[in-house]
C-alpha cells in the first residue's frame, strides 16, 4: 500500500517543483514528467502487488475530519480503472514534453503540468477511497483541475466558454453526489462505503437517481453530455487524452462501486441504464459523424463509448435482478473491458490528432489531407486507433464489444419474462458499430489519403519520436489486448466476483475457451493479411507512381474536388436529420452561368444548443423583464411600492 | 478436422468464380443473348494475374491494403459457417460476432483504399457503400438472433444444424422464411447486386462497389473480384443451408447439394437482376429499413 500512497504523492505534486523556476526553463519540465513516470511505476507496483496477493489491500488510518476513517482500498475493481490510467498518464506526460513544451509556452505551461498532475492524483484517491468524504475530496479536485486543464488557453473566448459550460455541468453533478452520499450514509449508517452487497434494496430508489444523474453527468450520457464535446475539444489534445480516456470513467466507476453495494438490484436500474446506454451510443455516433472538427468527433465518439460500457453495465445489472450470473458476468466483464480499451484508443486518437493539429495547425478535417505520405507513423498509429475504436478485429475493442454481444445474446434462453427484451441491445450495438465505422474511415481518409486540402497539409511534418513512442507503446497494449485477451480474464474474473458478491463467479469455461478461439482467429488474420501483403507489395514494389488519378477524362482534377468530410457524412447525416437537425447554409445554383455560391453546414449540439441554451436564454429574458420592469432602480417606483405595501398591509388589518 | 478444412478451401477456391459466371449467362439468356462463357470469371481473373499494376501518384500502401483484406476477410469467414452438412472447420460459441465484425473490417479497408485516390468519384462509392452496410447490419444481427432463440447455441454451425427442418415445420417456419428474404437481400446488397447496385456498369454515378474499385489494376483487381466472388460464396451458403437443411451423410453427396442450392441461388440472383431495375439511391435505405423492420417482425414471431 505504501507504493500507492508514494504514487499518489509523486503524480500529485509533479507540477510544483515548476512553480519555482523560471518560466522558459527547460529543467522543471523534465522534473516533472520523470516525477509523473516514478510515480506510475510505484502506482503499477502496488496494483501488481495487490493482485498478485489476492487481489486486496488496505490501508486503515485514523482521522481527525469527521466522518470514519482515512480509508484506501486497492481491490480488482479499481485495479482495472487504475492500471489504463497509469498508462495513460505517463504516455500522456511524455507526449507533453514536445506537444506542449515550457520554451513556447511560458504563459500556460507550467499551470497546465500543475493541474495534469493533480487531476492524476485525485483519481487516483477517488478510485481508491473507501470513505465518501475522501472520495467527494478527490472528486472535486479532479473536477476542478479539469477546469483549469480545459482553460489552458484562456485567452481564446471559446475556451473560456467551454470551461465555464463544463464547470456549470460538473458543479452540478456534485451537488447531486452530496446528496447521494448523504442518503447513502443514512442508509448503512456510516460515511464510510458499506462492504459489497451489504445495503439493502428499501429506501435505494432515490440513491440511485441521485447517483445516475451526478455520475452519469461526468460520464457524459446523452441527455447530460452538454460539457463534453465542448470540453474536450478546447483542452490541449493529451490533456483531452487524459480527460477523454479516464477521467469520464469515474463517473462509470462510481456506478459500479454504487451498484455492487446493494443486496438486491430492482429490475428498473438495469433497464434505465441499458436504455440511456443504447441512446447514447446511437445519438452519440451520429452526432460526431457530423462533426468536422476532428477533436469534438473525437469527443462524441466518448459518448458513444461510454453508451457501449452503459450498455455492459445495463446488462449485469439485469443478470443481478434476474439472478443470472451467466449475464452479470459477461456483462460486467465487457462493460469493464471497455473500460480500459476506451482508455486507450481514445488517448491514441487524441495523441495522434494533437500530433496532426502541431504539424497542420488546425482541427479542421477538411485542412488536412494526404497526412499519411507526410506522417507516415501518426498515419499507422490513428489507423490502429481507428481500427480499434470501430470495434474490428483482431484489435482490443472488440474483445470487448465481443463480451458484450455474447450478454446480450443471452436473454434468447428465457422463455417468459420481461428480460428478453434486452437482447435488443445486439442489434443496438450493430448499428453503433457500422456508424462508428462510417465515421473512421471518414476521419481517417480525408485527413490521411488523398491530395493535402490545404498548404499547411501539404507542409506537414512527421512528429518528434517524443510524441510517437508514447503513443506507439498505447497501440501495442491495444494490440496485446486484441490478440491475447485470455491473458486479462483472472482479474475481469475478480471483478466480476468482486461486484457480484458471489465467489465464484466469472465468465464461464466456454467463453473463455472462444475467447481462446477468437485469439487464434486474429493471428490466424494478421498472417494471412501478411502472407498476401508480402506477396502483392513485393510484386509491385517497382511499379512507378507517376500518373494522376483517373478523373473520367476531366483533365485538372482539384485537391478540392475530393470528397470533403461534411459530403462524407452527408448521406448518414441526413438519414439521421429527425434527431440532428443539420443546419445548412447556401449551396443553392440558379441560372445556366450559375455564379460563385457558397455552401456550409453545421450541426449544433442537439441538447445544449437546441434545449439548455434557448431554455436558459428565456429564463434570462423573464429576468431581463423583471428587472427593467419592477427593479429598474428608479426611486419613485421603490417608493411607490413601499406606499402599496403599506396600503395593502392596512387595508388587510382594517378588515 | 485436417481433411474437412483443405475439402472446405477447396470448394470455396475452386467453384466461387462460377457463381458469377452462371448470374451473367442466366442474365444473357433472359435477354435473348448466349452471352459470355461460364467459366468468364475464372479467364479474367488469369488475365489479371498476369497483368502488371498502374499506380496513381496519389496513393499510398493502404491503397493495397483494401484488396489484401477483401481477399483474406472471405476465406478466414468462410472457415466460420458450415457449407451445407459440411460442418465449419472452425466452430466455437460466438463465433457469429466474428463473421459480421470481419465483414466490417474488410469495409474499412476497401472504403479507405477508395478514398486514399483521392477522387471525388470513388469518395462517393465509399459512402454508400459505409451506408448501406452499417444499415444492413441490424438486419443480420436480428436474424441472427432469430436463429439462436431456435438453435440454442451461439455458433455459426450450430445456428445452422439439422434442427432447422423441424424448425421449418413447427411454427417457426414462418420466421424462418421472413429471415430467408431479409438474408437474401443482405447478399444482394453486400455483394453489389441489382437492385442495389449495378455491377456492369463502371461509369455511372450510382454506383458503390465498382466505382470503389476503379483505380485497382492487375492482380490487386484479381483480387478484389475473387474477394467478392468469395464473399457472395459466403454470404451464399447460409442461405442455402436455411434452404436445404438436410444431411445426407456422405461427404460427396453433402457437397453436391451445396454446390447444386448455390448454383439455384445463382440462377434465381440472375433472375432478379434480369426483371428488376436498380432502385432509385433514396430508395435504397428504405429498402434497408423496410428489410430491417421484417427480420423484427421474424424475432417478434419467434419470441411470442
Amino acid at each position: 500500500m505504501i507504493w500507492l500512497v508514494e504514487g499518489i504523492f509523486l503524480i500529485t505534486l509533479a507540477g510544483v517543483p515548476g512553480l519555482f523556476c523560471s518560466r522558459e526553463g527547460r529543467g522543471a519540465e523534465r522534473l516533472a514528467c520523470f516525477l509523473t513516470l516514478a510515480g506510475t511505476a510505484c502506482g503499477l507496483a502496488a496494483v501488481s502487488l495487490a493482485l498478485l496477493h489476492g487481489g486486496e489491500v488496505l490501508l486503515d488510518l485514523p482521522w481527525s475530519l469527521p466522518g470514519g476513517r482515512l480509508a484506501l482500498r486497492l481491490d480488482p475493481l479499481a485495479a482495472i480503472f487504475l492500471l489504463p490510467l497509469f498508462l495513460v498518464v505517463a504516455c500522456g506526460s511524455i507526449y507533453g514534453l514536445r506537444y506542449w513544451p515550457q520554451q513556447e509556452h511560458p504563459d500556460n505551461g507550467r499551470k497546465l503540468r500543475l493541474f495534469y498532475g493533480l487531476i492524476s492524483g485525485a483519481m487516483i484517491l477517488l478510485l481508491t477511497a473507501q470513505n465518501s468524504v475522501l472520495f467527494l475530496m478527490g472528486w472535486e479536485v479532479m473536477a476542478l483541475s479539469g477546469y483549469f486543464l480545459i482553460t489552458t488557453e484562456d485567452h481564446k473566448a471559446d475556451v473560456r466558454q467551454a470551461g465555464f459550460i463544463y464547470l456549470i455541468a460538473t458543479h452540478t453533478g456534485t451537488l447531486a453526489l452530496f446528496a447521494t452520499f448523504a442518503l447513502l450514509s443514512q442508509s448503512s449508517g456510516s460515511l464510510m462505503f458499506p462492504a459489497a452487497g451489504s445495503l439493502p434494496v428499501a429506501g435505494s430508489s432515490l440513491i440511485f437517481l441521485f447517483a445516475l444523474f451526478g455520475f452519469g453527468m461526468k460520464a457524459g450520457l446523452i441527455p447530460l453530455h452538454v460539457w463534453l464535446p465542448g470540453a474536450h475539444a478546447a483542452a490541449p489534445s493529451h490533456a483531452s487524452a487524459l480527460l477523454s480516456g479516464v477521467m469520464i470513467k469515474t463517473g462509470i466507476y462510481g456506478l459500479v462501486r454504487l451498484t455492487s453495494m446493494f443486496a438486491e438490484i430492482p429490475p428498473w436500474w438495469g433497464w434505465t441504464i441499458l436504455l440511456l446506454g443504447g441512446i447514447s451510443g446511437i445519438l452519440g455516433v451520429a452526432l460526431a459523424l457530423a462533426q468536422h472538427d476532428i477533436k469534438r468527433l473525437l469527443a462524441y465518439h466518448s459518448v458513444e463509448n461510454i453508451g457501449i460500457i452503459a450498455l455492459g453495465l445495463g446488462l449485469a445489472l439485469l443478470g443481478r435482478s434476474y439472478h443470472l450470473p451467466e449475464l452479470v458476468a459477461l456483462g460486467l466483464a465487457g462493460c469493464l473491458l471497455h473500460v480500459a480499451n476506451h482508455g486507450l484508443f481514445k488517448s491514441i486518437l487524441f495523441l495522434s490528432a494533437g500530433s496532426m493539429i502541431h504539424a497542420v495547425g488546425s482541427r479542421e478535417i477538411d485542412h488536412y489531407g494526404g497526412l499519411l505520405k507526410r506522417q507516415p507513423w501518426t498515419g499507422i498509429l490513428f489507423l490502429g486507433g481507428a481500427v480499434a475504436i470501430s470495434g474490428l478485429p483482431p484489435f482490443n475493442g472488440f474483445i470487448s464489444e465481443w463480451l458484450i454481444y455474447l450478454g446480450a445474446f443471452l436473454p434468447l434462453r428465457e422463455t417468459s419474462s420481461m428480460l428478453v427484451l434486452a437482447v435488443l441491445a445486439a442489434p443496438a450495438l450493430a448499428l453503433i458499430g457500422g456508424l462508428a465505422l462510417a465515421c473512421f474511415v471518414k476521419v481517417f481518409g480525408i485527413s490521411f489519403l488523398g491530395e493535402p486540402r490545404s498548404a499547411a497539409a501539404a507542409a506537414a511534418h512527421e512528429a518528434p519520436a517524443a510524441m510517437l513512442i508514447p503513443t506507439g507503446m498505447l497501440l501495442l497494449v491495444c494490440v496485446w489486448i486484441g490478440l491475447l485477451p485470455t491473458t486479462l480474464t483472472p482479474l475481469l474474473n475478480q471483478a466480476v466476483a468482486h461486484w457480484s458478491v458471489a465467489s465464484e463467479a466469472g465468465l464461464a469455461t466456454q467463453v473463455l475457451v472462444s475467447l481462446g478461439w477468437v485469439s487464434g482467429c486474429g493471428w490466424l488474420l494478421l498472417l494471412l493479411v501478411a502472407v498476401l501483403s508480402l506477396w502483392i507489395f513485393s510484386r509491385s514494389r517497382k511499379v512507378p507512381r507517376e500518373i494522376g488519378t483517373w478523373g473520367c477524362g476531366y483533365q485538372f482534377p482539384q485537391p478540392r474536388m475530393q470528397y470533403t468530410a461534411s459530403s462524407f457524412a452527408e448521406f448518414l447525416v441526413r438519414l439521421f436529420r429527425f434527431s440532428l437537425w443539420s443546419e445548412r447554409h447556401g449551396g443553392k445554383v440558379g441560372g445556366l452561368f450559375p455564379a460563385t455560391t457558397e455552401f456550409s453546414s453545421h450541426t449544433p449540439d442537439l441538447v445544449l444548443d437546441r434545449l439548455l441554451t434557448p431554455a436558459f436564454r428565456a429564463v434570462a429574458w423573464f429576468f431581463k423583464i423583471i428587472r427593467t420592469s419592477i427593479q429598474n432602480g428608479i426611486l419613485a417606483l421603490y417608493l411607490l411600492y413601499v406606499a402599496l405595501t403599506v396600503f395593502t398591509l392596512l387595508a388587510f388589518f382594517a378588515y | 478436422m485436417f481433411g474437412n478444412l483443405v475439402l472446405h478451401l477447396a470448394i470455396l477456391l475452386i467453384f466461387a468464380p462460377l457463381l458469377l459466371g452462371i448470374i451473367t449467362k442466366t442474365k444473357a439468356w433472359f435477354a435473348g443473348r448466349i452471352g459470355a462463357p461460364l467459366l468468364q470469371t475464372y479467364y479474367d481473373l488469369a488475365r489479371l494475374w498476369r497483368k502488371g499494376f498502374v499506380f496513381s501518384r496519389t496513393t499510398t500502401w493502404v491503397f493495397l491494403l483494401g484488396p489484401v483484406i477483401g481477399l483474406a476477410v472471405p476465406l478466414l469467414a468462410s472457415l466460420l459457417i458450415p457449407f451445407g452438412a459440411l460442418p465449419a472447420p472452425i466452430s466455437f460459441e460466438g463465433d457469429l460476432i466474428l463473421f459480421v465484425y470481419l465483414f466490417g473490417l474488410s469495409r474499412f479497408f476497401t472504403a479507405a483504399a477508395a478514398l486514399d485516390t483521392g477522387s471525388s468519384f470513388e469518395g462517393m462509392g465509399a459512402v454508400r457503400e459505409v451506408t448501406f452496410s452499417c444499415l444492413a447490419e441490424p438486419t443480420m444481427l436480428f436474424a441472427l438472433l432469430v436463429l439462436t432463440r431456435l438453435s440454442g447455441g451461439l455458433s455459426l454451425d450450430t445456428l445452422f444444424g439439422e434442427h432447422l427442418i423441424s424448425s421449418w415445420q413447427s411454427e417457426a417456419g414462418a420466421s424462418l422464411g421472413l429471415i430467408m428474404v431479409c438474408l437474401f437481400v443482405v447478399l444482394l446488397l453486400e455483394c453489389s447486386r441489382i437492385p442495389f447496385d449495378d455491377p456492369n456498369t463502371h461509369l455511372e454515378l450510382t454506383m458503390v462497389h465498382e466505382v470503389m474499385v476503379l483505380d485497382h489494376s492487375g492482380p490487386a483487381f484479381g483480387m478484389i473480384l475473387y474477394g467478392a466472388v468469395l464473399k457472395m460464396m459466403v454470404l451464399g451458403a447460409l442461405l442455402v443451408r436455411l434452404a436445404i437443411p438436410w444431411n445426407t451423410g456422405w461427404w460427396l453427396s453433402d457437397a453436391a447439394l451445396f454446390l447444386a442450392g448455390l448454383c439455384v441461388l445463382a440462377v434465381i440472383i440472375g433472375v432478379v437482376e434480369s426483371i428488376m431495375a436498380r432502385l432509385r439511391l433514396p430508395r435504397v435505405p428504405q429498402v434497408l429499413i423496410g428489410t430491417s423492420l421484417l427480420s423484427i417482425f421474424a424475432l417478434v414471431l419467434v419470441l411470442r
